[in-house]
């Protein structure tokens, strides 16, 4: 498969970007699409050209690093999955793929489509833990919890932190992100004991970086490669403002 | 308290979800006033001779245009704050999400579509009723009666642009409210995934409840002027 990709490139956070051209060709249909940039990447180099920066780790869907807004869709066309789990079969051949990087003032690009995340783990840096003593690995049924609240509050922790909820955002609202990890510990025992401050925290955490007000559309959820609910962000809602009515 | 209300963006939206609620249960009571004018434009001028410039009507008016505008005021302090939020660089590409509601994403633009509407509204009715009993005047620029509702519903709705006008004012406020009805239940926490389809629904029959309710006044009166012994 040939294809045309228009990439985003930008020297450093202070430089000015602008949307780069190259083709690739001879592209297996098995190819993942991180592939594909780390083969346009080589022949890059071969070039003696500046490869490109972008995001990727455990390339299996689960680490949260790979990101990149890919034809108008935060981590391309595939519902629910990340960039990395995306295959080039998915894409016409011959076809011109733009990329770009997350768009958010709170995520501000650091190089090409490399952008700066920092945001989520100084929210989660707020509140996003419980506070207990880390002695011998408790007794597995000790505190017994009920499976349907073990199950949601595992959905809400499926959460990876990539981002694509608030750059998919028309608000930049991180709420999905923030909501996810409320709702994950809020629905166990454990974590239920700081739900107060923890909501408070993060959501002020959240605003204190700049991120914007959710104006509940579902974008979020729509292009959440974990398929992470909105329900998740009415339990936050509920979580703080039934806090903040306590105080 | 009073700090969360105005610091924090989920403070900002409790406000507008209430102010939301409170203006949608006004509609509600508004387009029921309003029926009575098809069936019976006397019993609808007895209600507008209750809502003259007395204690009690004066006091609701006061609410209401306070719920108007704190719920403006706020929706253009949030999006102000969002629009700076998403940053000065934007996607060179985007697509439609799917299950996103065009509405949800247009929610200030429909507002100042409603807004405007209103203040077209203020000057066709509130103009011509209540204010004219709050300056001490009997008879409005239109030579009727301030409490003579029907004769100035009659009197507005012959003119066809007002027709036109007024449609596409509801029409933008069904789109307002299929979002805003089941969003502010969401804003206040009182939502999950059993219930969005529930109060999705829910919207859209108040929605379209609102909507009917007050163009069927319009329509009614534009066809049938008779109505209100104007012909």
């Amino acid at each position: 498969m040939n294809f045309t990709l228009k990439i985003w490139r930008q020297k450093d956070a202070k430089s000015k970007g602008a949307f780069e051209s190259y083709k690739v060709e001879n592209i297996s249909a098995d190819t993942s699409f991180l592939e594909m940039l780390d083969i346009l990447n080589n022949n890059l180099i071969h070039e003696g050209k500046e490869p490109v920066a972008f995001d990727h780790d455990c390339r299996e869907g689960i680490c949260g690093m790979c990101s990149l807004h890919i034809d108008g869709q935060a981590h391309g066309p595939s519902q629910g999955a990340t960039t990395c789990q995306i295959y080039m079969r998915k894409f016409r051949d011959g076809a011109t793929i733009t990329i770009e990087p997350w768009r958010s003032a709170a995520f501000p690009v650091i190089k090409d489509l490399v952008v700066n995340r920092s945001a989520y783990d100084q929210i989660l840096q707020a509140g996003g833990f419980i506070s207990v003593r880390t002695n011998s690995v408790p007794d597995a049924n000790a505190i017994p919890i009920p499976q349907a609240d073990a199950e949601e509050s595992m959905d809400a922790a499926a959460c990876v932190g990539c981002g694509a909820c608030a750059a998919t955002c028309k608000n930049g609202s991180a709420m999905l992100f923030v909501a996810a990890r409320v709702s994950s510990l809020a629905k166990l025992p454990q974590g239920r004991v700081e739900g107060a401050r923890r909501a408070k925290a993060m959501v002020a955490k959240m605003d204190e970086l700049g991120f914007g007000n959710c104006t509940n559309t579902g974008a979020c959820q729509a292009e959440c490669p974990k398929q992470i609910s909105i329900a998740h962000i009415a339990r936050l809602n509920r979580e703080f403002l039934s806090a903040k009515f306590e105080d | 308290m009073s700090c969360f209300l105005s610091n924090s963006s989920l403070g900002k939206k409790l406000v507008m979800s209430v102010t939301g609620a409170f203006l949608v249960l006004f509609i509600l009571f508004h387009m029921s006033m309003n029926i009575t004018a098809i069936i019976s434009p006397e019993a609808y001028n007895m209600i507008c001779a209750l809502l003259g410039a007395n204690w009690y009507a004066l006091a609701g008016t006061a609410v209401l245009a306070l719920g108007v505008l704190v719920h403006f005021i706020y929706a253009v302090i949030l999006t102000l704050n969002n629009y700076k939020a998403r940053g000065s660089q934007r996607y060179a590409v985007t697509v439609q999400e799917p299950g996103v509601a065009w509405a949800s994403k247009n929610m200030l633009v429909l507002g100042f579509i409603i807004l405007g509407g209103l203040l077209i509204h203020l000057f066709n009715f509130w103009s011509k009723m209540q204010l004219v009993e709050i300056m001490g005047g009997h008879v409005n620029s239109l030579g009727y009666s301030p409490a003579d509702g029907a004769a100035l519903i009659a009197y507005t709705f012959s003119k066809w642009y007002y027709v036109v006008i007024y449609l596409v004012w509801f029409f933008a406020l069904w789109f307002h409210l299929t979002h805003g009805v089941w969003s502010m239940f969401q804003t206040v926490g009182w939502a999950n995934d059993t219930w969005y389809p529930r109060l999705k629904c829910i919207a859209n029959i108040v929605a379209t409840i609102v909507f009917l309710g007050f163009a069927a006044v319009v329509l009614v009166y534009f066809f049938c002027p008779c109505i209100a012994g104007v012909c």
